[in-house]
């Protein structure tokens, strides 16, 4: 290869991705319509490509989101985003993941307090959909710890489950706009914890009761169910209850004194 | 682990010389509770990348009764930039799992410094960029330890620069990588109205005997500044009268070959997809010359 025709093939795609990210650039002047001369609307056609379906990746990992803003200031968003964050690779299934964070600072979008926690429920089912499978713990693996081995014992959860705490209700937020049917209003506007968990072929999300997110989070930080319990800080807190409902959620791989 | 299916007995992989379509989300469990009778599906590979979940439950399942063609769009082999090492183990990885009869990729780059741009991007051809394509094409086939099909693109834009006809850059590609073809026919005629030339030149001068498969799709109408038509490569609607008669053109000379029908976008029912593909293969079966030939005997 000689490196000097080297150079040219890059500045030639450098040109074209420069033009492509800039609605304001003219079509790359190396480019030829068929009269001989560069073409806006030729040109524009892959702009708009790359645009759209940046947009409709986003619109699939963020349906939810989507019906809370509506379709056009939905658009208006995602392109906002896509302008600024171009995928990281070609596996699409994770472009987005950074999307919630966007919305919180999304200045028009200020008045939806509860958006961005939406959007990081809708961001945590689609990482809870593709992650690893392994296999979840049944109850039965309860028999095998003495009341003391339970209080020192520590969890391994499995790879798909996600913890989500917010002071909106998102858990009632995200169902209510599940299917295409009329939303019922929110009873109870109130702090919600939410955990998706995927143990087999289908995701699931569940609503955490009172201290259950503080007893799944220091669990998943390598706590024992004593130690998690204490972390849970609420009085008359039934560790066992919900040691079981992260069990029988399929949430847990290992339990281990 | 319960989904580590890949002991499981499967049909074997060779794809016969029928129709499939592109394998849809919203179709799969329809497909699989009614077991439809066609010859392949193809999935884009980059949509079966993630570490585990419904994705590779379900074409565990599909792999288990129907032949796969793997197809990348996220390769970027029409790119200065080196490849993405990590992507092509991502691409080996599915290639020894699902053991596609066929792996393909475009003739186009989509990486680029900023990012991944998700749209298939034209490149100008030249000695240079000939020479960047076959080392690109020949570090897959090595990675990936097989042949792969490279297929033909839909352009908008040409570049200044070129010093060679797409066709010919495709021979001296096929010829020095060794490399398949995968033949877009709508892609052709997409590239053939933009740029004002014959398509029917362009097959002829197109080496079929190294066309290993075929796609067939939808294109959207636009104009350009100059008010041309503009086709768009859009996989949004059924193959259009022109492209079953390019169809028809390359099976008389070439013979039956696995032809997809890609809908990406506005994905239809299940059976208006379904009857596409028979549509396919009823043309590919009344036009190929070799059955002509038995039937005549």
């Amino acid at each position: 290869m000689r490196p000097e025709l080297s150079t040219t093939f890059r500045e030639t795609v450098d040109a074209f991705a420069a033009a492509l990210a800039d609605p304001n650039r003219p079509a790359p002047a190396g480019t030829r319509g068929r009269e001989g001369a560069s073409d806006q609307r030729r040109f524009a056609v892959y702009r708009n490509n790359v645009a759209v379906s940046l947009i409709a990746s986003l619109a699939a990992r963020y349906p939810v989101t989507r019906r809370l803003v509506g379709e056009d200031f939905f658009r208006a968003m995602t392109r906002a985003y896509a302008a600024a964050n171009k995928p990281e690779s070609p596996v699409l299934i994770h472009y987005g993941q950074g999307f919630p964070a966007f919305v919180a600072g999304f200045e028009p979008a200020r008045d939806l307090c509860y958006l961005a926690d939406v959007a990081c429920l809708e961001n945590a089912w689609v990482e809870a959909y593709h992650a690893a499978e392994a296999e979840a713990l049944t109850i039965a693996a309860l028999a095998a710890l003495d009341l003391e081995g339970l209080a020192k014992a520590r969890a391994q959860f499995h790879p798909a489950v996600r913890l989500l705490s917010s002071e909106y209700p998102i858990a009632s937020i995200w169902s209510a706009h599940q299917g295409g049917g009329d939303v019922q209003p929110i009873d109870e506007w109130r702090p919600e914890a939410a955990m998706i968990a995927r143990p087999a072929a289908e995701v699931t999300t569940r609503l955490l009761p009172s201290g259950g997110y503080a007893f799944a989070s220091a669990l998943r930080r390598g706590a024992t169910i004593a130690e998690a319990h204490a972390a849970a800080g609420i009085e008359d807190f039934d560790a066992g209850a919900h040691l079981i409902g992260l069990i029988e959620a399929g949430a847990l791989t290992k339990l281990e004194s | 682990m319960a989904v580590s299916s890949c002991e499981l007995a499967r049909v074997a992989p060779d794809l016969p010389h029928r129709a499939g379509v592109g394998l849809k989300p919203e179709h799969i469990d329809q497909i699989l509770a009614e077991r439809p009778d066609i010859g392949f599906f193809e999935i884009h590979a980059e949509n079966y990348m993630g570490d585990g979940g419904p994705p590779h439950r379900r074409l565990e399942a599909i792999r288990a009764s129907y032949p796969l063609s793997l197809h990348g769009v996220g390769l970027s082999i029409g790119s200065p930039h080196p490849l993405d090492k990590d992507h092509l183990k991502r691409l080996a990885a599915l290639n020894k799992r699902y053991q596609p009869a066929m792996f393909s990729e475009h003739l186009a780059w989509s990486s680029h410094d900023t990012g991944y741009l998700n749209d298939l991007l034209p490149l100008p051809y030249t000695n240079e960029t000939l020479a960047v394509v076959v080392d690109h094409i020949e570090q897959v086939q090595e990675t990936m330890q097989r042949r792969m099909l490279l297929e033909n693109p839909s352009t908008y834009v040409v570049f200044a620069e070129s010093t060679m006809a797409e066709v010919d850059f495709i021979k001296a590609v096929a010829k020095r990588s060794g490399c398949g073809l995968l033949l877009d026919v709508s892609n052709v005629l997409v590239s053939a109205t933009n740029h004002g030339f014959d398509p029917i030149d362009y097959l002829e001068a197109f080496p079929l005997s190294s066309v290993q498969e075929i796609h067939l799709a939808g294109f959207a109408e636009a104009m350009d500044d100059a008010g041309h038509p503009l086709l768009i490569d859009a996989h949004d609607s059924p193959v259009r009268d022109q492209v079953w008669d390019l169809y028809r053109y390359v099976i008389g000379r070439r013979g039956a070959v696995p032809t997809l029908v890609e809908w990406d976008n506005d994905v239809p029912t299940w059976p208006i997809l379904h009857a596409e593909a028979r549509r396919a293969e009823a043309a590919m079966r009344s036009n190929d010359p070799v059955r002509a030939l038995r039937h005549a005997s």
